[in-house]
């Protein structure tokens, strides 16, 4: 069948700056350049290109613009170029449309309407530089109150705290697993978590036997399909995360290709070589409340109450509800992950139109736990579109008590967020189990890269904390005081628990 | 008419009686005074051309020595408040007692001897001048000293200092001496010399635990000259032993870069 | 109707009060009662730091001859709301007295009617729960249900006196001077958003806790949220009212001592917590985790009081004053140190508390200051 579909992008290549070196041909991972000996020309193959920009960056002069391609249909509102390739491709391959990474669309960001607050006269700013600024956070259980007896004078704490996670800023990196992303870039995670003092996610693949050094900063998922669970696995992490959902695919299942499914990620995957790693859609343990409560005790006994226990659900309408419920059953960590939170692989229906945003996801479960009174019983962490450190800033004054990024963390190593992770060819190297391709991530430079990012993230934080006269995080958390809303409905700033920016 | 009488024309009739002049010495009863009325009396003395002057019964009265730009020397008997010798420009202040905070605010030139302890902020931001406390001193003191052309600001503490000393210090001299510690105490103090990019804190003994924005070492010759004219100062405003006290190691602290935060931004 | 008295309090809807202001407070350790004639004088001293529009004293051991009955002070900006409230009273307590509070014509503005009375509880309406959260339900009724009525003090054997006006004439119009107590604490106010509810102004009371405090905490949003959670209706939108409550709930339902209790609101930095001995450590710790949404962030200083107690605080960086001060039996906390010459001119020790770090003076006790380097100027 022709295909009627027209090339996404235009690559152009000055032909006085090109030199011929073919950088271009060996980075591309999608065969889009070419050399043609014969004239003694690099061509290209413009179908294939999905503006990686891997080709711009490395080429040594400069040479290749990559334009979007200005051809187009008669301009329609309501008929996208995006509408348009997405029933052509259906048409001619009767599948699923499948993408990658978080949602594209701009209608659903909160964090671009709220405004921080700072200090002026009546309290001072601190300056951070100079003054303490303390942005560790403890996630896990807190009891209502300590019991603590007089012994000799001393004041001694009788009241045993539950296991918790010591965050040096209140940032972590977000589940991905092993197969989704390469054996390099979760090395990375891992190093640079340590580092920070904060932590990485195994994602649902299991844990690779080389990272187990890291265990002091990884959090390791039970999800579906129970890929790679076995009792060390549990043993080595520092918390647990049933996996319930995901922002990018909510209600939705996993799908790792068989041809995915190397030697290394079957071995921690604990599955044959080359079959496809099939995530069932719910937990099949999992069919109401009270399971999770039988799971998330299973996990607490088999840890020996050692290790807080998280749950994950995507961010969606009665999140409050579900949250609430999450709590009661035990959870010492409530994961949220609102609906532009990324993925390696995900429908596009489902992606840009199942789920709610975080922001009104967290704003909504921690009012709804603090009016049921059970708020300390369980942390808050939110994801799903993290984008800077002001984002952090305005989910913890939201109610968060810390968040998780991968995005962010993935574009920190060389992700331009082409969304083609689903390919397994990630020119970046990032999004692949090719071991060919996983080498373009050295972990010790993405590691430093990623640090390099936390720590200016948290020095912003530090900025912004200061500004409002708070030297402490925890009188950030939940303190909506901080926040004001501009160009937002009256519904919308009461489910924000905010205030109209002038007001 | 003479010096003395043009200047008791100028104060109202209200104020006349808490004024009487004795050996060239203005003697003012400050009991109750608004700060307005006692720094009004001060400056329709200093006008005109009054040497001494010797406030009694000050109790909390706010920016004493503020705008009275002369060679004139206030002793202070009691507790003035806050902002004393605020932006002041030349005059000498004895405070016997002890001075609240913000004691020598953003001083241009000029002294201020404390014979008991001074408050939080005690000489912030000033420029130069010279100011003496025998006693302790609270927060933040020293806080964004700095040098103008000649100018050199000069801060000696007899006792202890609270957190933050020499907090975004710029220039000038600290000197703390931790009189009246024994031996292995040290003052309570957090986050000495935080941010500090110039200027350097002398201490006697090792009694500071300076941030780490600081490099401590070791006094050299110069050093010492600038320490022993201090301490002869100081020996002589509250009648110390200089002796005793040059007896011991002094240190300084210094900014480890003049500037801590050029690797911040990108 | 809740939202009344909180209106009043905060006119313009702001996310709270924003004020400033001067603080002094004065003990006698051995428990023997003094005239308001030094507090008053004290806190006068310090006019400066505030404006005018408020100004109010809690005075304990003031009314010995009814020392086991609730002293209700409660003003009234309605006839109606006095009869109900009148009603209310007598449905739930045995009033054993009342009267008007003796007042005399002073620079004050607008003043409320005043009233106060004796009160117990009718045991058979306790219904299990305690007689002080039984009080302190009907008080927060009080408050609520009209609008227009005020309980201003609750305590036993004590009374809070606040207004609009210099602390000087607030003690003028209340006529003070004809009081006795062995323990006072003063506030001068210079609020930004409150022209003139006599409510707002402190001490802020609730049975016979007292609060006066200087700075604004920047933490008000989360305190007040978590508070919420206890049951705590933040009515009157200012962060005294939240440390008020904050204080009830920590050393009267939780029992914590007061030593904790200023670890919670000016928690130690966690470089210091880290560098404790394990057992200590330990215990640091676990209150920052437990309690840091009652961490009390910004600037403040406050004087905390209940019967037996005085105790002085400031937030963990020190950015509000607070200066201590010893004389025979008599400890002195303030915002300036002239306000304690003043009225003592000589001293046996005068101190700067360390940022976080309270001044706890207890009955029957000489208190203890912090040991390390800190050796007080002996000044003539």
């Amino acid at each position: 069948m022709k295909t009627y579909l027209l090339p996404e992008y235009i690559v152009e290549r000055d032909a006085e700056r090109c030199i011929r070196c073919k950088v271009c041909v060996n980075q591309c991972t999608y065969d889009t350049h070419y050399y043609d000996a014969e004239d003694d020309v690099i061509r290209s193959r413009d179908e294939n290109c999905v503006n990686c920009q891997r080709c711009v960056t490395f080429c040594p002069t400069h040479a290749i613009t990559i334009r979007k391609n200005p051809n187009a249909y008669r301009e329609n509102s309501n008929w996208t170029w995006e509408t348009f390739r997405d029933i052509k491709k259906q048409s001619e391959t009767s599948g699923v449309i499948l993408t990658g990474m978080g949602c594209d669309k701009p209608h659903f960001t909160y964090w671009d309407r709220l405004l921080l607050n700072a200090s002026q006269v009546t309290n001072p700013s601190i300056d951070p530089l100079r003054e303490p600024m303390e942005i560790r956070t403890y996630l896990g259980a807190k009891p209502d109150a300590l019991e603590m007896e007089l012994e000799n004078g001393d004041v001694v704490l009788k009241t045993q705290l539950t296991p918790q996670l010591c965050l040096e800023t209140p940032i972590m990196f977000s589940a991905m697993s092993y197969g989704a992303i390469s054996l390099n870039v979760q090395e990375a995670l891992a190093r640079a978590a340590t580092e920070c003092g904060t932590y990485f996610n195994s994602g649902e693949g299991g844990l690779h036997k080389s990272l187990y050094k890291y265990g002091s900063h990884a959090i390791v998922q039970v999800a579906s399909g129970r890929f790679g669970v076995h009792p060390e696995y549990l043993d080595v992490a520092t918390a647990v995360e049933i996996k319930i959902g995901q922002g990018a695919k909510p209600g939705i299942g996993g799908h790792l290709p068989g041809e995915k499914v190397t030697e290394d990620v079957a071995r921690v995957r604990m599955i044959p070589p080359g079959t496809d790693a099939l995530s069932p859609a719910p937990q099949h343990d999992i069919y109401s409340i009270e399971d999770l409560r039988q799971l998330i005790y299973a996990i607490k006994e088999a840890t020996n109450y050692t290790k807080p226990v998280s749950v994950k659900i995507a961010a969606v309408h009665n999140s409050a509800a579900i949250a609430s419920g999450m709590v009661r059953a035990g959870a010492d960590i409530i994961a949220l992950d609102g609906v532009r939170g990324a993925t390696g692989a995900a429908p596009k229906v489902i992606r840009d139109n199942v789920g709610i945003p975080i922001e009104l996801a967290i704003a909504q479960v921690d009012q709804r736990l603090r009016e049921e009174g059970i708020r300390n019983k369980a942390s808050i962490v939110a994801a799903g579109g993290i984008r800077s450190s002001a984002d952090v800033v305005k989910a913890i004054a939201l109610g968060a008590d810390a968040v998780s990024i991968a995005t962010a963390a993935l574009v920190a190593i060389g992700c331009t967020i082409c969304q083609r992770c689903y390919t397994g060819k990630c020119p970046w190297g990032i999004a692949t189990s090719d071991p060919w391709i996983s080498k373009r991530v050295n972990p010790e430079i993405a590691s430093e890269r990623l640090a390099n990012l936390l720590r200016a993230w948290s020095f912003e934080i530090k900025e912004m904390m200061g500004g409002m006269g708070i030297n402490a995080i925890e009188s950030l958390r939940g303190n909506r005081l901080a926040l004001r809303g501009v160009g937002l409905t009256d519904t919308e700033l009461k489910i924000l628990g905010v205030k109209m920016a002038g007001e | 008419m003479l010096e003395e009488e043009k200047a008791i024309a100028e104060i109202s009739a209200k104020l006349l009686p808490r004024l009487k002049v004795e050996k060239n010495v203005w003697k003012i009863d400050a009991e109750g005074l608004h700060y307005r009325e006692l720094n009004s009396l001060l400056r329709a003395i200093s006008r005109n051309g009054a040497e001494r002057i010797e406030a009694h019964n000050v109790c909390g009265q706010r920016y004493v020595g503020t705008d009275l730009d002369a060679a004139i020397q206030i002793d202070i008997y009691g507790t003035p408040g806050n902002d004393l010798g605020a932006f002041m420009n030349g005059p000498t202040i004895v405070v016997h007692g002890n001075a609240q905070d913000g004691c020598g605010n953003t001083m241009n030139e000029g002294q201020i001897i404390v014979h008991g302890n001074a408050g939080d902020i005690t000489g912030h931001s000033v420029r130069g001048g010279k100011i003496f406390v025998r006693g302790n001193v609270g927060y933040r003191v020293g806080i964004h000293m700095k040098e103008f052309q000649n100018k050199t600001p000069q801060l000696v503490i007899g006792g202890t200092a609270q957190d933050f000393l020499g907090e975004y210090m710029a220039g000038g001299v600290i000197l703390i001496l931790g009189l009246d510690l024994q031996e292995g105490e040290f003052c309570k103090a957090r986050f000495v010399g935080t941010g500090m990019h110039g200027g350097v804190i002398y201490e006697r003994g090792n009694i500071l635990k300076p941030s780490k924005e600081t490099n401590v070492m070791q006094v050299g010759k110069r050093d010492l000259r600038v320490i022993e004219s201090l301490v002869k100062e100081f020996c002589k405003h509250f009648g110390a032993d200089y002796n005793a006290i040059m007896n011991a190691k002094f240190h300084k602290i210094v900014p480890a870069s003049k500037r801590p935060y050029g690797k911040l931004y990108s | 109707m809740m939202k009344n008295i909180g209106k009043i309090n905060n006119p313009y809807n702001d996310d709270k009060d924003f004020d400033g202001c001067s603080l002094f407070g004065m003990m006698n350790l051995e428990g023997k009662r003094f005239s308001a004639r030094d507090p008053i004088r004290a806190i006068a001293n310090m006019h400066e730091r505030g404006n005018g529009l408020g100004g109010g004293f809690a005075a304990y051991g003031i009314y010995p001859e009814h020392q086991d009955d609730y002293a209700f002070h409660i003003m009234y900006l309605s006839k109606e709301a006095k009869e109900k409230t009148d009603k209310l009273l007598r449905e739930n307590f045995e009033v054993l007295h009342d009267e008007e509070i003796p007042t005399r014509t002073a620079n004050v503005r607008d003043p409320p009617l005043v009233w106060r009375y004796f009160v117990q509880p009718i045991k058979q309406r306790l219904e299990g729960q305690s007689e002080e959260d039984y009080v302190i339900a009907q008080v927060m009724r009080i408050n609520t249900e009209t609008g227009k009525a005020f309980v201003f003090s609750s305590g036993k054997n004590m009374g809070v006196f606040k207004g609009v006006g210099y602390p000087e004439d607030i003690a003028d119009f209340f006529r003070l001077d004809e009081y006795e107590g062995y323990l006072w604490t003063c506030h001068g106010r210079f609020p930004t958003n409150t022209p003139g509810w006599w409510g707002g102004a402190h001490p802020f009371n609730i049975l016979d806790w007292t609060v006066v405090h200087n700075g604004e905490l920047s933490s008000y949003g989360i305190n007040r949220r978590y508070l919420e959670m206890y049951g705590y209706k933040c009515t009157m939108r200012t962060d005294t009212e939240v440390l008020a409550y904050a204080v009830d709930l920590l050393m009267r339902r939780q029992r914590l001592p007061v030593e904790i209790v200023a670890k919670i609101f000016a928690a130690p930095l966690w470089s210091e917590i880290d560098a404790m001995e394990p057992k200590k450590q330990q215990l640091l710790k676990a209150l920052r985790q437990t309690y840091g949404s009652l961490l009390m962030n910004g600037p403040f200083s406050i004087i905390i009081a209940h019967h037996g107690e005085m105790i002085g605080l400031t937030d963990r960086i020190k950015l509000r004053p607070l200066i201590a001060g010893t004389r025979d039996n008599f400890l002195y906390l303030s915002s300036e140190e002239a306000a304690i010459r003043l009225v003592s001119p000589t001293l046996d020790r005068v101190w700067y508390p360390r940022g976080g770090e309270p001044v706890v003076g207890k009955l029957g006790e000489r208190p203890t200051i912090e040991v390390l380097a800190y050796r007080e100027e002996k000044v003539k």
